[in-house]
């Protein structure tokens, strides 16, 4: 589904990945950790297109399509999510009328028609289940005066209504109680199909027991310097991450 | 912030057709005599040409404010525009039924279809080419109520002593530069008068449209609400493509008596001339409404066009417990200027005025709000409250505001609220992110920031307006 191969990039004159291999197939979750700074949003945001990091080198093919061909928008209609680690406050812009949008736009996208509001009501009720919210949050503005945890649930329930195929959490279980983690990792583990994936990025093996992984990828100074299974993560909560840096000998 | 946050502007100005149509146009230049052709043209009695003469010899001794507006211009040569110009057909123009077709088609181009039965049911409609009204639809209907809505040129002549007792009286001849010149030579406008008591069944509109080259628009507006009346007005203007400026003076003056409520709503769009800022209507309005007590004056304008704006409709709130509103949103992209906002004046006792401006800027547009607002000695327990946002989309624009508050009364009190938000490159790529593109992400974020004003206007002319600021932001970001 998505195969990274030898991915740089830089933000101005800075080189912040310097040379990522990843595959995720079909039905997979994978998990990334790493030190702050090691570049794992900016792996996230490049696979997303943002336009402040240009791609130096290396390849992503998603669906056996040249991922960074694509504009932004295309790759989300192409059923890329990316979860932000700091969703962004849009004033004015109701929570409904901005999904709705999103929604039909994707679905404009694929040659459906559009969902109206009255039909849009009914989808998004079950969705709002899904992360035991009531319906009130979507006549607020889209982020705007939302707690930290509302906002990274805000994202779970944008992505369990556009269904993507590859869903890039990035640290959505930062900033979370014990219930929103277990309301987000459960939804997040509804939203799980065999034809689609996820790569999460996250500080805690606490996430990860409840959305299990089936690899773990750690991420430094932007290259990944082990891979594993689950049980990666265990080692990484109990010895840090230095011995893996100076195992590999990278220069911080 | 980078490439993407500075381009979508640039999409050809829809309205920029001209209409292939004779004109009887008035020789160039500014003096008395051309006065008092219009005058003739439109068979006016004597009292008015006097009062355009006064207002001329008055403008005579006054100078194009250059210095305290925001803006730079160069000086408009008065003497090289044509101060009339009319579309030159077979019958008399003021019914539909009547109207050369190339004008209903000029209109219908303009999604403005004439013909009653086609009109979106319940908008009269008064639409003025050039200088002169060229028809008002449903008047028949507004009749049976008492409601008087015509072309001004009408009005002079069936109802001279409603027009004579209120022209003026709200903006005097001489208030300004701009003002006294409309005063001077205005050729035509609306006229409205909704009797006591009378709430007006539907929204009443007007549709300014310049079409010959080389002439000015200079038309006026009198709204009349007797006591207890209500009224909602709207208004829309364009103008075809050309390389000069073109000049737009209008005055408008609202007379809201004892416990009576005006609405004014006006979507600007003007040709804002190109790129490299040539051509453009240069709109220098007066627009300004007198509230008896217990009145109520709303403005609310969302301007989009014109290579100039000046204006600053205002309410003075002479009546206790009168209550004016002032609702904007103003943009400006490419070489477009802006100074706009409004003057709230507190005269009477519990006087309540809101003010809501909301300044976009883009390309190399420069937007200013100026507002004003004044509570005089008597004013007690007057309360204002302003609110001004600017938005700045790209780096090569600008936001100013100038607030002026004058406060003479201790019992009063006045808040003013301002902040500038960038629209970031953040903001758009969480739209892309999820599934829009740039434009239809701009549209979102920058009708989320103009909300408050927008639900103001009356339904019809909201839905136009949100199209209107997608378009004109177009290309503003690349
Ligand atoms: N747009 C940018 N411009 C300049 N530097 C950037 C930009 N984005 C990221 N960086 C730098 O690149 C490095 C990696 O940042 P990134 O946000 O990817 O780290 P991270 O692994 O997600 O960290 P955290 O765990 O703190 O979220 C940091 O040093 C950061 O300052
Ligand atoms: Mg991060």
């Amino acid at each position: 589904m998505l195969e990274i191969k030898g991915l740089r990039a830089t933000a101005g004159d800075t080189e912040i990945l310097k040379g990522i291999d990843l595959t995720v197939r079909a039905g997979e979750v994978h998990a990334v950790m790493g030190p702050n700074g090691s570049g794992k949003s900016t792996l996230a945001q490049v696979l997303a297109g943002h336009p402040a990091y240009q791609v130096t080198g290396g390849s992503v093919l998603y669906q056996g399509r040249d991922l960074l061909e694509l504009e932004p928008e295309e790759r989300a209609q192409a059923g890329v999510f990316l979860a932000f680690q700091y969703p962004v406050e849009i004033p004015g812009v109701t929570n409904a009328y901005f999904l709705r949008a999103a929604y039909n736009e994707i679905r404009k996208s694929h040659g459906l028609e559009e969902v109206d509001s009255m039909d849009f009501l009914d989808i998004l009720e079950d969705k709002l289940k899904l992360v035991e919210w009531e319906p009130e949050i979507m006549s607020r503005a889209v982020n705007a005066g939302f707690s930290g945890g509302e906002k990274k649930r805000n994202e779970i329930l944008q992505m369990a209504v556009l269904e993507p195929k590859l869903a890039i959490l990035d640290e959505t279980d930062s900033g979370l109680d014990i219930d929103a983690l277990r309301i987000v990792a459960s939804g997040v583990n509804k939203l799980r199909r065999p034809d689609s994936a996820t790569i999460v990025v996250t500080h805690y093996q606490r996430l990860l027991n409840y959305i299990v992984p089936d690899y773990v990828h750690v991420l430094s100074n932007g290259r990944i310097v082990k891979s594993g299974g689950k049980e990666l993560a265990l080692e990484l909560e109990a010895r840090g991450y230095e011995w893996l840096e100076e195992a590999v000998g990278v220069a911080s | 912030m980078s490439s993407t946050v500075e381009s979508l502007v640039n999409k050809e100005y829809k309205y920029g057709f001209v209409t292939d149509i004779e004109s009887d146009v008035a020789p160039k230049g500014l003096n008395e005599d051309i006065v008092r052709l219009i005058s003739m043209k439109k068979q006016e009695p004597a009292w008015l040409l006097e009062w355009r003469l006064k207002a001329l010899r008055g403008w005579q001794k006054m100078s194009e404010p250059h210095h305290w507006p925001n803006i730079t211009y160069t000086p408009v040569d008065y003497q090289s525009i044509s101060y009339y110009s009319a579309p030159r057909t077979k019958t008399p123009l003021g019914s539909i039924d009547d109207v050369d077709p190339k004008l209903l088609d000029a209109y219908t181009k303009l999604g403005i279809p004439l013909r009653e039965q086609k009109l979106l049911a319940g908008v009269a409609v008064d639409a003025i080419f050039d200088s002169v009204s060229v028809g008002t639809t449903y008047k028949a209907k507004l009749a049976e109520q008492g409601i008087i809505f015509c072309s001004f040129g009408e009005a002079v002549r069936e109802h001279p002593e409603l027009v004579q007792k209120y022209l003026g009286s709200v903006v005097p001849l001489s208030d300004n530069f701009f003002a006294a010149l409309n005063a001077a030579v205005f050729s035509d406008g609306s006229f409205v008068y909704v009797p006591k008591g009378v709430k007006c069944p539907m929204d009443l509109s007007t549709y300014f449209r310049i079409n010959t080259a080389e002439t000015g628009q200079f038309e006026r507006t009198l709204i009349i609400a007797d006591e207890g009346a209500s009224v909602s007005y709207l208004e829309g203007c364009t103008a075809p493509k050309r390389d000069e400026n073109q000049l737009h003076a209008a005055v408008v003056e609202l007379v809201a008596l004892e416990g009576a409520t005006i609405k004014y709503s006006t979507v600007q769009n003007w040709y804002a001339g190109d790129e490299e800022g040539r051509g453009g209507i240069f709109n220098f309005v007066t627009k300004r409404g007198k509230a008896a007590a217990n009145a109520k004056i709303s403005w609310t304008q969302v301007e989009t066009g014109s290579a100039i704006t000046w204006k600053y409709p205002s309410v003075l709130l002479q009546g206790d417990n009168s209550v004016g509103e002032f609702y904007s949103v103003a943009v400006v992209n490419g070489r477009q200027q802006a100074d706009t906002g409004t003057k709230m004046i507190h005269m009477g006792k519990n006087t309540r005025s809101t003010i809501v401006s909301k300044g976009i800027s883009a390309g190399r547009g420069q937007n200013s709000y100026r507002g004003q607002v004044k509570v005089l000695p008597k004013a007690e327990g007057a309360r204002n409250y302003t609110q001004c946002d600017s938005m700045l989309i790209g780096n090569r624009c600008g936001a100013h505001t100038f607030p002026y508050i004058e406060v003479q009364n201790s019992s009063s009190s006045t808040e003013h609220e301002a902040s500038t938000s960038k629209i970031g490159e953040d903001q758009i790529f969480y739209l892309k992110q999820r599934g829009l593109n740039t434009e239809n992400a701009i549209s979102i974020i920058v009708n989320g920031f103009c909300k408050e004003v927008f639900k103001e206007l009356p339904m019809e002319f909201a839905v136009e307006a949100q199209k209107l600021l997608g378009v004109s932001l177009e290309g503003s970001v690349g």
